[in-house]
């Protein structure tokens, strides 16, 4: 095909499932493409000299590089590529902003639409799974260095990969049952289904990573006792696992959860299986969901498919204000998520056995732009009105998680208890001690909590071979 | 992390005792922590208090009474069974410390969870009263060991066949504060209800009392808000900023609500349960 030709053609649409059947399963949405699609998608990319896509990517994958192999059908050569840069592409194909990112930055979408990287990330790691076996490298020869690793998210993940590699003893210490902090607990099986998770820890127990499920570290035991257990150096990786609420009169009725705590219990503990899986959830007729970012959106779409008649997502700002992915806001609206933008709950109502019944909210206009870039919601006097619902889950963020925090002497935070880090190493204010992804940032995203990992795996990996 | 049940007892018709072994959260607990368990993969996560622990043999035991599923299969367990996860020591230990005299009042399933406390103040310098009730006396649990770690012991029973005829509540406001023994701190455990009876007790009197907390929960690392509480107008996670809470300031009606979210649920999963069990062994 001639350039001429691959300029013409055009970005290839995700094959999905029917939004009206979908929104009844937690089956995943997006179907992947087919190899022929991927080939054509790829040829779409024209190999710029100076890929600006690369710049767009946190972890710099050599992108037009691993196109380049998909175009020629090398599928597993791609992967390979890939894989020199991010170890999770499976999940990064998924979950991964791109349109914030690579895509944001590509070529072809200043004129018409950039190539399709993610779904051709997402395609090279599924068709690398699909063959069975993947290779485990030959282990590197062991250096005599222990490394703990507290949280499994994708930056412990991103570190323990990394360091077993360099032939160090790791182990992954995780406060729940299940490796994999948000991507199992967070996001919903319908965005990125747990099997490809359960596959990449897998790997990294083949290559060696020792993982200690139900262990909360701060309580069975502390940093410093691990130093005493003869670790060399500590990464933490503990995510923003805490959850926010409003503080607004009536939020402790029954049937209004906290966004994680409505995902763990669907997620993890699989409720949406229930009764022959043994947690519990509401199934809400009227759902009503607070906030405007993935999480929220993920909670929408959970209730939906849990059996909701109604479900209303309720925002303070306007649309363009979302912080949630353009592809998820679309997927929910297709699948009748109600918007209620503007919309600000002041206080619930209960009935007398406390449970939730009612909403009270207030309509909102933006003012001029606050601290964020974004312009500010100002409420409208005397709008409040009432929406009915019976489940509420509120979405509006999460904070630092004080357990390793109030029991590490000497490990500085901000003022919003995040550890503080060398950004470039992820060192912290403790000798041996690392930290990198939520924990550092605040809620970010997959593949910042990578970057960081990696940075901090090269850092320990620097400090332990010099102690 | 898994365990292996060492020991099992029945201690009456409903209450049954497992000890696991649990080396590291052994060494680590402290009177007023629980543990979280978790016993097959479709298992929910329940929280339930250490009674007692050894950390010399590495043995953690719990005390608990059959009300829904998982308790009624974590009484079907023999000694040698696994189940797959026990996680802890949660929440904060109980502030101890030497006041004087110290009142540790079990209600029901209470006892064990208020028995290493009773330990712990007593070992701390305490005069300590213990107060044993039940609905009657086949229910008393645990009455040699209370006895064995207080310098007094009170026994109530509902339908008074056992020591004081009434409620732990009354018992405290006749037997104690009504005789004029000076009282400078309360702990109480037990079901909701009789918490509230002992606190509403003890602030008349103006004697600080603490209350053991038991909401449900997921998590138990303070990730998901289940367990919250209104203590003092505000709202705090039992988890971790507990289990233990100053009683006067606890919304006992918001608690007793929320324990009851999942009631129907509660229901069909024992239904499925022992229809499980009938046709297949059950999970
Ligand atoms: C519902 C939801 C949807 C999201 N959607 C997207 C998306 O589409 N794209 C995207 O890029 N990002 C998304 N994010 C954000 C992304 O998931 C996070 O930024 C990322 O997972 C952070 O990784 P992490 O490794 O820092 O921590 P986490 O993934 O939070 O993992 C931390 C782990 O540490 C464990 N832990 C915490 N404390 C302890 C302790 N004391 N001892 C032992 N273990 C401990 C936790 O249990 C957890 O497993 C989403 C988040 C949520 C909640
Ligand atoms: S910017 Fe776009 S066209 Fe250029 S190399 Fe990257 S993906 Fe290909
Ligand atoms: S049980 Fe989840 S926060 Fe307490």
């Amino acid at each position: 095909m001639d350039m001429k030709e691959r300029m013409k053609l055009p970005r290839h649409p995700m094959p999905e499932q029917d939004p009206k059947v979908r929104a009844r399963n937690f089956d995943e949405v997006p179907l992947g493409y087919t190899p022929e699609t991927a080939k054509e998608e790829a040829l779409r990319c024209i190999q710029c000299k100076n890929p600006t896509c690369i710049e767009g990517c946190p972890v710099e994958i050599d992108i037009p590089g691993f196109i380049k192999l998909v175009a020629e059908g090398d599928f597993l050569g791609a992967a390979r590529k890939i894989k020199e840069k991010n170890a999770l592409p499976a999940i990064c194909g998924r979950v991964c902003p791109q349109e914030d990112q690579c895509e944001a930055r590509c070529i072809r979408g200043k004129k018409g639409e950039p190539v399709a990287i993610g779904r051709l990330e997402r395609f090279v790691a599924d068709y690398e799974r699909s063959q069975g076996e993947v290779s485990i490298p030959e282990a590197a020869s062991p250096t005599g260095k222990k490394i703990a690793i507290v949280g499994s998210g994708p930056a412990g993940l991103t570190v323990a990969g990394d360091l077993i590699k360099l032939g160090h003893d790791v182990t992954i210490f995780e406060a729940l049952h299940k490796p994999g902090g948000v991507l199992v607990y967070g996001i919903p099986e319908f965005r990125l289904p747990k099997a490809i998770v359960a596959s990449e820890i897998d790997y990294l127990k083949k290559l060696g990573v020792k993982v200690a499920t139900s262990n909360v570290i701060g309580k069975l035991k502390t940093i410093d006792e691990l130093f005493e257990e003869g670790y060399d150096a500590v990464f933490l990786g503990t995510g923003a696992g805490a959850p926010t609420f409003m503080n607004i009169p009536g939020e402790n009725y029954n049937g209004i959860y906290s966004a994680n705590e409505y995902l763990t219990r669907s997620n993890l503990m699989k409720a949406y299986l229930f009764p022959e899986y043994d947690t519990p959830i509401v199934k809400g007729k009227n759902v009503a969901v607070i906030g405007g970012g993935n999480v929220a959106m993920d909670s929408a779409r959970t209730a939906l498919r849990l059996g909701a008649d109604n479900v209303y997502l309720v925002y303070r700002r306007s649309e363009k204000e979302m912080p949630a992915r353009i592809e998820e806001v679309h997927h929910a609206k297709e699948e009748g998520i109600q918007f209620h933008l503007l919309t600000n709950p002041t206080r619930y109502i209960g009935d007398e056995n406390g449970w939730v019944i009612g909403m009270e909210c207030l309509r909102m206009e933006l003012g001029e732009p606050d601290a964020s870039g974004r312009r500010r919601p100002v409420p409208i006097k005397g709008s409040e009105f009432v929406i009915d619902v019976d489940t509420v889950v509120v979405a509006i963020g999460t904070g630092a998680n004080p357990l390793i925090q109030s029991t590490t002497p000497g490990l500085d935070t901000n003022k919003w208890g995040y550890i503080m880090t060398n950004e470039e190493t992820g060192q912290t204010s403790r000798e041996g001690v690392f930290a990198g992804g939520d924990i550092v940032t605040g809620s970010a995203t997959v593949i910042l909590a990578m970057g960081a990992g990696r940075k901090a795996a090269t850092a320990i990996h620097k400090y332990v071979m010099n102690k | 992390m898994a365990a292996k049940v060492l020991e099992k007892e029945q201690l009456s018709e409903n209450v049954f005792k497992l000890v696991f072994d649990a080396k590291k959260i052994a060494k680590k607990r402290k009177p007023g922590q629980f543990v979280v368990i978790r016993i097959h993969e479709e298992g929910e996560r329940i929280p339930l208090t250490i009674a007692n622990a050894d950390p010399e043999k590495g043995t953690v035991t719990v005390i608990f009474q059959t009300v829904g599923k998982t308790t009624t299969h974590l009484s079907g367990l023999d000694v040698g069974d696994e189940i797959l996860d026990l996680v802890g020591p949660m929440g904060k230990p109980t502030h101890i410390e030497k006041v004087g005299t110290v009142v540790c009042i079990g209600g029901g399933v209470g006892v064990p969870c208020v028995y290493p406390i009773a330990q712990g103040m007593r070992e701390a310098g305490n005069h300590v009263i213990a107060i044993v009730g039940a609905r009657n006396k086949d229910l008393i649990l645990m009455e040699d060991e209370m006895k064995a770690v207080s310098d007094e012991l009170l026994i109530a029973t509902d339908d008074g066949s056992y020591g004081f005829h009434g409620f732990v509540s009354q018992a405290l406001e006749e037997e104690c504060i009504k005789k004029g023994k000076k009282i400078d701190h309360v702990v109480s455990v037990g079901p909701v209800p009789m918490m509230m009876a002992v606190c509403n007790t003890t602030k008349k009197y103006n004697i600080p009392t603490i209350v053991s907390l038991n909401p449900i929960m997921v998590d138990a690392t303070g990730m998901c808000g289940a367990c919250r509480v209104s203590v003092g107008g505000k709202t705090r996670f039992v988890c971790v900023d507990g289990p233990e809470f100053d009683g006067h300031e606890v919304d006992f009606k918001q608690l007793i609500d929320r324990q009851r979210i999942y009631l129907d649920q509660e229901k069909e999963s024992m239904d499925h349960y022992c229809s499980c069990k009938q046709g297949r062994g059950g999970k």
